[in-house]
């Protein structure tokens, strides 16, 4: 259960501001694709338009072609709560919702389409969630707790299994890792490892070597100035990247002389 | 609160250590020292007018609580034969729940819906000209509310209420035949509910624009449709903030006079029957309706059960207060 | 097509395709969406009938009767159905009474604001900062009844003159313009409190020629809304000020009528009944002039809130951030 993405000639504008422009690229199946760039570039703009999350943002539009299995997902048919339910998302500040405990928070995607789940099914689905998640061992005792109870980490793990609990097509993770400490973080960067055998997976982040740890295949947006639009510069497997970058502006971003 | 407490206090100069302390040193001269004391007295007066008001009321209220009920029945002409003070004031503090609790059943539900549509359902901009609009409905005197409701709206609900007679009868509630012209409890709470509308929409509103983004994010990133993600993030953030916004309407509709004066044709029972004239009144109502013609003993027992109004109201808004405190300290702790 | 390692949709026997994903919606799920989008568009728009019906039975029924004549004449000596009489005694009652409230008010509101935010600190400003919570939930009727019993205590009982309305207005006013100075007080930036103590201004004058200077706008603003408020409350009024026919200027002695009351008391008037020939009568001329009133009552009370408004918009401190 994992798709690729072609993305054609996407320009994305937030009212008159163009924010980001003409990219186009693939983003092959269960492997874990990396957004690399300095603040501002765009790529989480970019990111939020592949599960049409920037509509939430009044005023953004978009232009180009996304398409998911050959599906165009900006088509007048296509429902972006349905594309949503696809292609689910992890945020860079973990966000558990603090009213709900640890299970119900993995089953609150779940619950929106299948309100009559069975107990014994809840169960099993948040145990292979949270085993999916790496988190099933530190939290099966206290599933009830409320998911504001549990580290940064834990916390963003959670997350990740309630991303997976509605068994998307794609995972996007928006620099799922900036908000926490080292061994939180290398524990996310274990689960994408694990999860990419069965997911299609972006990730945006700030951190270049977390991308050449976790990520196949690299994408290195940047801006030629601010109120200019972000493009994309390149895009390669990540050794290839971080070994033989082509152009100019990637070898300096990712040898650390600007960003 | 603490927060805001610390930001407003002025830092301090150079060789002071310590947080707050320096601010002392500074006002050697009689100017510091008189402004500083006007500005703790003015403080203090707050609490000795409240405390006073307390005070008056009880002083006033002693010799109607210290006779005995044939002294009340004999020297207060409105009195009823043959009860206490308690068994006086227990229909009127009836009749001002029925009457309150009514309106905040009617107001609730269409405050949390205007409030979620100035804030997630109407344009971002749009926002403060909608919340001005509803404010609007605050501006309006209650006295005018009661000319409005006993000579317009009442008339135009009197079709509804006869209809409710006829089919809910069954219904305690609604037990018929309804009264014409309504001048029932049933309008007085549809009345009440207007006026306490805009307080409940505004301090709802306010917490429903609090929710995090990331938790509405959260919830859009599931598969969540607009009305969905209300209630898996918004609706669950603000409970609390609607708790206590529907506590401080209550505390208004307990205290509204005016509109309950005008409308309400009184009566001094337990009735549930909300659709029948002469079964209900209100305490606030009550004293304006006597106390321009009461005796000095009349005034004394009026003002027993303004003592009691002003304990009820008390309590409802610390309980509101509490609840929004303990909601600060909630999301403080977050 | 991917593999699907779970169970597909029963009906077909194969794997939805991811064409059928996007596009189909739960029915149930889209339609509870746009009921409830209806439902919560629905609830504005209800709240919007008793607006309009209220300001327009308020303009309809009440402009016939508004004319110079009727601003700049009492009740005294109209009775019946008389086509006569107007509210000058009761504006003028409305405006001294709401100003000696006023004078009681800011000074009170204002200094207890400055002490919250400037000076306030342990439990003292704790309980402050409670009560006056606890003070904007009092029933306007027991402001009353304070007022009443507190100048019942010194002049003896049925006492009824315009200060003890001003002191009932005053208990419910107070806590406002607290509220509202000390917000416009914190708003102030500290820097600016800083910068004055490092020229050795002493701190009571900062906060007169700096702080409050800095807010005044805001403040004046809060006294205008504070004002709106108050100036509608008819309950605390007709039990300590009572009403009177004519013009009484005196606010410290003998009843005043007040514009609310005014409209209370003419409602509560009812029809006259007039004698089928009668020419000089007119049966609902005790509502025309309770409409009248009215109308009058909401005008003021728009005008403060617009006044307030102009306030804060043309005096505020231009905004350096």
């Amino acid at each position: 259960m994992a798709q690729r993405i072609d993305v054609t000639d996407l320009n994305i504008y937030y009212g008159a501001f163009h924010a980001v422009a003409d990219v186009t690229m693939a983003i092959e199946p269960r492997s874990v694709t990396a957004f690399i760039g300095p603040s501002g570039c765009g790529k989480s703009t970019y990111l939020r338009t592949l599960n049409r999350m920037h509509e939430v943002i009044p005023g953004a539009r978009v232009e180009g072609k996304v398409t998911m299995d050959a599906v165009d997902l900006y088509a007048p048919e296509i429902d972006p709560v349905a594309v949503r339910r696809q292609v689910g998302m992890v945020f860079q500040r973990p966000n558990p919702f603090p009213t709900m405990s640890i299970s119900e928070n993995v089953l609150a995607g779940v619950r929106l389409n299948n309100r009559r789940i069975s107990r014994s099914d809840a169960h099993d689905l948040v145990e292979s969630s949270l085993r999916g998640a790496n988190l099933w061992n530190e939290v099966k005792d206290r599933l009830d707790r409320p998911g504001s109870s549990l580290s940064g980490g834990q916390q963003q793990r959670l997350c990740i299994a309630r991303a997976i609990a509605v068994k998307p097509q794609v995972l996007l993770m928006d620099e799922p890792c900036s908000a926490l400490d080292p061994i939180s973080t290398l524990a996310i960067e274990d689960l994408i490892a694990e999860l990419k055998d069965s997911y299609t997976i972006v990730i945006v982040t700030h951190n270049m070597q977390q991308a050449a740890r976790v990520s196949d295949r690299t994408a290195f947006f940047n801006i030629a100035g601010t109120g200019k639009p972000g493009r994309l510069i390149e895009m390669d497997d990540t050794r290839t990247m971080f070994s033989t970058p082509t152009d100019r502006a990637t070898e300096d971003y990712i040898s650390g002389r600007f960003g | 609160m603490s927060i805001a407490r610390q930001a407003g206090a002025p830092a301090s100069p150079p060789p002071a250590p310590g947080p707050s302390r320096p601010v002392r040193r500074v006002r050697h001269g009689l100017g510091g020292r008189v402004f500083a004391g006007l500005a703790t007295s003015a403080g203090a007066t707050i609490l000795v007018i409240l405390a006073a008001v307390a005070v008056f009321l009880v002083i006033r209220a002693w010799p109607a609580l210290t006779s005995s009920p044939e002294e009340l029945a004999d020297g207060v002409s409105w009195f009823p034969e043959g009860t206490t003070l308690a068994g006086f004031v227990g229909p009127l503090i009836f009749g001002t729940l029925l009457a309150a609790l009514l309106a905040l059943l009617l107001a609730v539900p269409v405050a949390i819906g205007i409030a979620l549509f100035i804030s997630h359902y109407a344009p971002r901009r749009l926002a403060s000209p909608l919340g001005y609009v509803i404010d609007l409905l605050a501006a309006i005197p209650s006295v005018v509310y009661g000319l409005w409701g006993a000579t317009w709206l009442a008339p135009r609900l009197f079709p509804l209420w006869d209809w409710l007679g006829r089919n809910l009868g069954f219904v305690p509630f609604f037990e018929g035949p309804a009264s014409s012209p309504p001048r029932v409890v049933m309008t007085v709470g549809v009345v009440l509910a207007v006026m306490i509308l805009p307080i409940i929409t505004a301090v709802t509103r306010e917490v429903f624009l609090q929710t995090p983004r990331l938790h509405e994010e959260a919830a859009l990133a599931l598969g969540a449709t607009r009305w969905e993600m209300v209630r898996m993030a918004v609706l669950p953030f603000g409970r609390s903030g609607v708790i206590s916004a529907s506590m401080l309407g209550l505390g208004r509709a307990l205290g509204e006079t005016m509109a309950v004066l005008m409308i309400l044709g009184p009566g001094f029972t337990y009735s549930l029957a909300l659709l029948q004239v002469g079964r209900h009144q209100t305490i606030a109502a009550n004293i304006a309706n006597q106390f321009p013609e009461a005796n000095p003993l009349g005034v004394s027992t009026l003002i027993a059960t303004g003592l009691v109004l002003f304990v009820i109201t008390l309590a409802v808004n610390m309980g509101a207060r509490w609840v929004i405190s303990r909601r600060a300290e909630f999301s403080g702790a977050n | 097509m991917t593999l699907l390692d779970r169970k597909g949709p029963p009906t077909t026997g194969r794997p939805p395709s991811t064409r059928d994903l996007l596009t189909r919606g739960d029915i149930r799920r889209t339609v509870t969406d746009r009921v409830m989008t209806g439902v919560i568009t629905g609830a504005f728009l209800v709240a919007l009938v008793p607006l309009v019906s209220v300001s327009w039975t308020v303009l309809s029924n009440g402009i016939g009767r508004l004319s110079p004549y009727f601003f700049s004449v009492s009740m005294r000596g109209v009775f019946g159905g008389m086509d006569a009489g107007g509210i000058y005694h009761a504006i003028l009652g409305t405006v001294l009474i709401t100003a000696v409230a006023t004078l009681i008010s800011v000074p009170v509101g204002l200094m207890a604001a400055i002490y919250l935010v400037e000076y306030g600190r342990g439990p003292l400003a704790r309980a402050v900062t409670f009560f006056v919570d606890v003070m904007t939930g009092i029933p306007s009727i027991v402001a009353g009844l304070f007022a009443y019993a507190l100048f019942a205590a010194i002049f003896g009982p049925g006492v009824r003159f315009g200060v003890v309305g001003s002191v009932a207005l005053s208990v419910l006013m107070i806590p406002v313009v607290v509220r509202s100075s000390e917000e416009m007080l914190r708003l102030v930036p500290n820097e600016l409190r800083e910068a004055a103590y490092a020229l050795g201004v002493p701190k009571w004058l900062t906060i007169v020629k700096v702080v409050l200077r800095t807010a005044v706008a805001g403040i004046g603003t809060g006294i205008m809304l504070a004002v709106a408020r108050v100036i509608g409350e008819t309950a605390p009024l007709l039990i300590t000020v009572g009403v009177i026919d004519s013009i009484n200027r005196n606010v410290f002695e003998g009843r005043m009528m007040t514009l609310p009351v005014y409209v209370f008391r003419q409602y509560s008037q009812g029809l006259v009944p007039c004698a089928p020939d009668a020419v000089d009568c007119i049966a609902t001329v005790n509502f025309d002039r309770a409409w009248a009133a009215a109308l009058t009552l909401i005008l003021i009370v728009m005008l403060l809130n617009l006044l307030a408004r102009l306030i804060s918009r043309y005096f505020a401190p231009k905004a350096g951030r």
